[in-house]
């Protein structure tokens, strides 16, 4: 079972302060679409809202055509999983995952058998009768899924549900819960502030800020072509280069003028420009360590971050403005070294004053 | 890289140093007078006359002597006195009537008023306020309700024109009148027990159970009461204990009467030890009390160990 959720100018407020202001959204059935944002932006109040542990303001929600923004929670036929997994300490992990089953009524072997079911699939036949206060984090995290799956539900809803988990079992819980998505088919609504969750597991990437939407796209799309220059800031890591700069738009693509003089030849059309200041934008990857004077400027190595498959170079131009670079992870570059930097003018991106942004024709 | 070769090699402690490492959790003997002017006290005014009073028990003793030993004398006396088997029966007639009632009224208060609104605020105040009264006021108080004909409660019956029944002279009614003022008096420390308990039931449990369509009574039955149980076992038994100790409301408002039938184990302990000055049997007495009270204490103590042991 599967469903298409429908968000139509929901608003909220907490008192005086809005948290989310008129936004609309269409999520279709099956897919696995990621709330991104930063803390505060409203991601998590949009969610506890599709589940019904928030009210709307203003606007509706609908499931499969049905709006359901008035129901309880229990009656929007969605699971949710919980950042702190908020299992029932009391219960064994098999009562855990009965509690919702019984409440309404399922008669105890199609119970049974749904539990066995999702148990095998998650591969805690094992845990069955333990206490949530036996499991470790990992296991509580996956209890907390069964106690979704069992529910069959129209939609999954889940909160930061791997924040609580050390780095390698969050990368093997991400990978399951990918493959999850596969097996279920399910429409699934994640909410995390971790651009590399995002990146890897969304279908779609909702892009949050300061309670709107900046962008809705895949992965690569809001990694190639970010709306704002918010959305170029916030994924990415490290976070793009900004540096201030004038336009020359006198040639059919546009060329980025730096405070010391330095130009970039982009291949952002002149004519869809407009007359402003504009901050010019450019991923670590798109700037190549070249020697001194060979690249489109020059700067002084300030640190270095070996990560193994490349070299981060963090350099600072003449003016004291700091642009970081990408060389091989092999790179013989080292601190306070004079380095040249050569620009990719094909993945520029240019954000106006508003933060609209400009990119390359697309090939 | 160059400044590893600046490193001088790792410099060896100099002859007659020792490098010792000191464990802080060693125990200082120094530490000791830190704690000695509470051992003094304690074993003076707790320790000493905790054994007094059972060698007291087995003497006869009066305020001028305390010599013979009597053996278990003084605790037959005791059992064959009908006013102690009495007593034994009132107090625990007392403590059944108040525990059970405490704890509920209790647990309904601290479910009703666990909200963050102004209301429950000044509610619980003023439910926990009467808990500061002195014995002396909250038995003035009563018998100001219960006090025949002039009272409040005969003054209420009145307006309907029915007799008031009468809490302190009627035999059937004297120790529920006790226990109603009891009540009165005690409820605020359950109530605060059982709402720092609720307060501390994780919210998006309940979020939880909402999204599991489970209902009012279902959440109540099935996430609230399960996750407050340690506590209402905690207060029943610190009631028992605390209710064990009947002495100020029997005295002040029906001095054991109607005929010995409110007269709790205290009272009986100052009857005989200070107005009829037999200490040694006192003694007895407040030895049998001792060690009820020691296994409601030690009930308490299993269950608060067990509780650390699951955590």
């Amino acid at each position: 079972m599967t469903a298409d959720i429908e968000i139509r100018n929901v608003s909220k407020h907490f008192g005086a302060m809005t948290v989310l202001d008129d936004l609309s959204l269409f999520i279709k059935a099956r897919e696995f679409i990621v709330f991104l944002g930063p803390s505060g932006c409203g991601k998590s109040t949009l969610l506890r809202m599709i589940a019904g542990l928030e009210t709307v303001d203003t606007g509706e929600i609908a499931i499969n055509n049905e709006r359901i923004d008035h129901l309880p929670p229990g009656k929007r036929g969605i699971a949710m999983v919980f950042q702190s997994y908020a299992l029932y300490p009391h219960m064994s992990v098999r009562d855990n995952m009965a509690f919702g089953l019984e409440n309404i009524g399922m008669p105890r072997d199609l119970i049974d058998a749904r539990i066995k079911e999702s148990a095998r699939i998650l591969e805690m036949e094992h845990l069955l009768e333990r206490k949530p206060g036996q499991l470790s984090g990992g296991q509580r995290q996956r209890v907390a899924i069964g106690r979704a799956i069992v529910k069959e539900p129209k939609a999954f809803l889940f909160d930061e549900p791997l924040s609580n988990l050390d780095a390698a079992l969050r990368t093997r819980t991400r990978i399951e819960l990918a493959q999850l998505h596969q097996r279920l088919q399910s429409t699934m609504i994640f909410v995390t502030h971790d651009q590399v969750e995002a990146m890897t597991l969304a279908d779609r990437i909702v892009v949050m800020n300061n309670r709107k939407i900046e962008q809705i796209g895949s992965p690569m799309e809001i990694y190639d072509r970010p709306a704002t220059k918010f959305v170029a800031g916030f994924v990415g890591a490290p976070a793009m280069n900004f540096v201030e700069a004038m336009l020359d738009r006198s040639s059919r693509n546009a060329t980025a003028r730096f405070a010391d003089g330095i130009a970039v030849q982009t291949e952002i059309a002149s004519d869809q420009t407009i007359d402003g200041k504009y901050t010019f934008g450019i991923r670590s990857e798109d700037v190549r360590i070249v020697p001194a004077g060979q690249g489109n400027a020059d700067g002084v190595v300030d640190v270095l971050e070996r990560l193994g498959e490349r070299t981060l170079v963090y350099a600072r131009l003449g003016d004291g403005q700091q642009i970081v670079g990408s060389d091989a992870g092999n790179s013989r570059v080292a601190v306070g070294d004079k380095v040249g930097l050569a620009f990719d003018g094909r993945k520029s991106h240019l954000f106006g004053e508003t933060g609209r942004a400009w990119h390359a024709r697309e090939v | 890289m160059d400044d590893r070769r600046a490193t001088p090699p790792t410099a060896l402690p100099a002859a007659g140093v020792r490098a010792a490492s000191i464990d802080i959790y060693a125990p200082q003997w120094r530490n000791f007078i830190f704690v000695a002017p509470f051992l003094f006290f304690f074993t003076m005014l707790l320790l000493v006359p905790l054994f007094w009073g059972m060698w007291l028990s087995f003497h006869k003793a009066d305020t001028f002597s305390s010599g013979n030993f009597v053996g278990f004398g003084n605790y037959i006396r005791l059992f064959h006195d009908k006013v102690f088997l009495q007593s034994v029966w009132n107090t625990f007639y007392f403590v059944l009537l108040t525990v059970p009632t405490l704890a509920l009224i209790g647990l309904f208060l601290a479910l009703c008023l666990n909200r963050r609104t102004r209301t429950a605020a000044v509610l619980r105040t003023l439910f926990f306020s009467s808990s500061v009264l002195s014995v002396t006021i909250v038995t003035l108080i009563w018998r100001i309700v219960f006090i025949p004909n002039v009272g409040l409660l005969s003054t209420i019956y009145g307006w309907f024109g029915a007799t008031a029944p009468a809490f302190i002279s009627d035999p059937s009614l004297a120790m529920i009148g006790i226990a109603i003022a009891t009540v009165w008096w005690c409820i605020g420390l359950p109530m605060m027990l059982f709402l720092s308990a609720l307060q501390q039931i994780p919210q998006d449990i309940y979020e939880a159970a909402a999204l599991d369509n489970a209902n009012r009574w279902q959440t109540l039955r099935s996430i609230t009461l399960p996750s407050i149980k340690r506590t209402f076992v905690l207060v029943v038994i610190v009631q028992i204990v605390l209710q064990f100790q009947l002495f100020g409301q029997a005295w002040l408002m029906t001095r054991g009467g109607p005929n010995n039938l409110t007269k709790p184990i205290v009272l009986y302990i100052y009857d005989t030890a200070f107005r009829r000055w037999d200490l040694g049997m006192g003694a007895a007495a407040s030895e049998v009390l001792f060690i009820l009270i020691l296994m409601a204490a030690m009930a308490q103590y299993l269950v608060t160990r067990s509780k650390a042991g699951q955590a």
